[in-house]
């Protein structure tokens, strides 16, 4: 009877798991598959899983301008810098807080843990960038605002040197003479990879799939645009003038210039690749991220 | 060292602090915030007297009502299936990736997948599934009915392999010998879920839940903004407290309404925040966020 329903238990688990597995991937499937067809045979028959007639169409016609390979350049820019400034001074603030000798350790702590709790909201920070800092239609303006670091990575960092790095290791290294910057680099650091690791995925995360900053900071300079902002736009004209077609006079013009049903599609699986390639790689290390976070993420 | 930290954070989160006074004032982008001139709670009786105010306050209350029990259930019963069974040892692994995949995707992303199933003229929805069925085409981005449903599946989709890891990391952790104790006495797979399981993750769940709770006044601006395709016609049941404000910025130039409307949201936000974290501390202190 035991083992009855414990089969019983398996067979349905594995029935449900394989539904469930199934329906995650399928959109991004349907999305490929749409990618590989031909573009008539698309308008005619509509998106499916099975291409009718194959054709990369689609893909050379992408990097016949250079408006796609920009942007994806932008975006890898943005991801490598926007990762390293974060570990940077996620790592260093993270790891001043958990040192005894920090001067208002207790307040300064508090700080970080308040922007948690509290914010401006958007229209401040907006006021603050364009007009205090003049961010607007600039490279920094996908960079810093709100992505660089946040107190929660910050005091993940720091609850893990305190717990994860012992203290006896930190004093035998000034005893050997090692420089505050010396011990941070070549003691610290080390022992806490696992953690660095996590916060770089998740802040390579971050910005490669950010879209919010480029959509509010950025207005003329068109060709500052990661390949997440000029996914945003396309889909966005493209809904702007089928659902207007009947009041604007140029709109059946307008669809024809913008890239037709494929090359969409092409495009958004390019978005993609990257995450789609590394994602073998760093799941593993994700499922550990979270699990480190806690709930508290 | 620590400084350039504390500088980021001063210029992001502390800076824009006293910015919050622009929801007090008739805004006057040549005399910046502060020469503008204040006329003390106008904008916020313009926005509460608006029929937007309530509109926004219920759709983000109710969607994240919905997501919070549709999506904590679901994370639940897939941390109990991978965790519980005992057969397929890397296939369990293969489940666990596929179903977190979606986390990772970029809102656009999202919409684009979204609009494959739903555009009018291609979407595999209209040209292959409703014909099946002998149906109309549905026009999807300008029927509201629909929308409450997408949102919630895309919800779904998108977080159940995220928010099963917490479960599941807290189901691995349980000692084995109750469960061992209650085959011995003849419990079945069932009874173990119920009578083992659930009661052990009850303070996980309930704090996992306090705190989504403390969120309740945030929403995921991109998944009310971009998986509709800000389409006016579904704004009555897409429209949220960030999205309202998004628009009221970036479309509208109605500065002064999206600051009031934020500044509705950080102070009831923060309440709600500092509530629910009183709550679980009151259940269980080591769960707390502070």
């Amino acid at each position: 009877m035991r083992n009855k329903d414990e089969r019983r238990f398996n067979v349905l688990g594995h029935i449900i798991m394989a539904f469930l597995s199934f329906n995650a991937i399928m959109p991004v499937i349907l999305l490929i598959m749409s990618s590989i067809t031909d573009n008539d045979t698309l308008i005619r028959d509509g998106y499916g899983f099975i291409p009718a007639k194959f054709s990369l169409k689609a893909y050379e016609y992408i990097f016949e301008f250079d408006t796609v390979p920009r942007a994806y350049v932008i975006s890898i820019v943005l991801t490598l810098v926007g990762v390293f400034c974060s570990l940077t001074i996620t790592t260093m603030l993270g790891y001043a807080l958990a040192r005894q000798g920090l001067p208002f350790r207790g307040i300064i702590t508090f700080l970080v843990f308040f922007t948690m709790l509290f914010n401006g909201g958007l229209v401040p920070t907006y006021v603050n960038y364009t007009n205090v800092f003049h961010l607007k239609d600039t490279f920094f303006a996908l960079l810093i605002p709100g992505l660089m670091t946040n107190g929660f990575y910050i005091l993940l960092m720091k609850s893990y040197f305190v717990t994860g790095v012992p203290n006896e290791i930190m004093e035998a290294a000034y005893i050997d003479g090692a420089t505050e910057m010396k011990t941070f680099l070549k003691v610290a650091l080390p022992l806490a990879k696992p953690i660095v690791a996590t916060i770089a995925l998740f802040s390579g995360l971050a910005y490669w799939n950010d879209w919010n900053n480029g959509y509010v900071y950025i207005s003329k300079r068109v060709e500052l645009y990661s390949i997440q902002n000029l996914l945003q736009r396309m889909i966005q004209n493209i809904q702007f003038l089928t659902q207007n077609a009947g009041n604007i006079v140029n709109a059946e013009q307008g669809l024809a210039s913008i890239p037709s049903v494929s090359v969409r599609m092409a495009i958004a699986i390019v978005g993609l690749l990257p995450i789609l390639i590394a994602y073998p790689f760093v799941q593993r290390q994700l499922v550990k991220g979270i699990t480190l976070g806690g709930v508290k993420g | 060292m620590a400084l350039p930290g504390l500088a980021y954070l001063f210029i992001n989160n502390y800076m824009p602090l006293p910015g919050i006074v622009i929801a007090f004032k008739t805004y006057n982008a040549k005399k910046g915030i502060f020469g503008s001139p204040w006329c003390g709670l106008k904008n916020f009786e313009f926005l509460f007297k608006s029929p937007d105010a309530f509109n926004i306050t219920r759709n983000t209350i109710l969607y994240n009502f919905a997501f919070i029990i549709i999506n904590t259930t679901a994370a639940i019963a897939v941390a109990i299936i991978i965790s519980e069974m005992t057969s397929g040892g890397w296939i369990r692994n293969v489940y666990q990736s596929l179903i977190l995949l979606p986390h990772l995707l970029s809102t656009v992303i999202v919409s684009y997948l979204v609009n494959g199933f739903l555009n009018e003229t291609n979407g595999f929805v209209n040209m292959t599934i409703l014909p099946i069925f002998g149906a109309e085409p549905i026009k999807w981005y300008m029927t509201p009915k629909y929308w409450p449903y997408i949102l919630v599946i895309v919800s779904l989709w998108k977080s159940v392999g995220y928010n099963c890891i917490v479960y599941l990391s807290t189901i691995i952790g349980f000692d084995r010998a109750y469960y061992e104790a209650a085959l011995i006495d003849g419990a079945g797979k069932w009874k173990q879920i119920t009578k083992i399981t659930l009661p052990l993750l009850r303070p996980t769940i309930i704090m996992m839940t306090m705190l989504a709770i403390g969120r309740i006044f945030y929403s995921d601006f991109g998944l009310f903004y971009q998986v509709p395709m800000n389409s006016p016609p579904l704004l009555t049941i897409t429209n949220t407290i960030d999205t309202y404000i998004y628009r009221g910025l970036v479309q509208l130039g109605q500065v002064t309404l999206s600051a009031a409307a934020g500044v509705y949201q950080s102070f009831v936000g923060f309440c709600l925040v500092m509530g629910s974290n009183l709550l679980v501390r009151k259940i269980d202190r080591d769960s707390a966020l502070f």
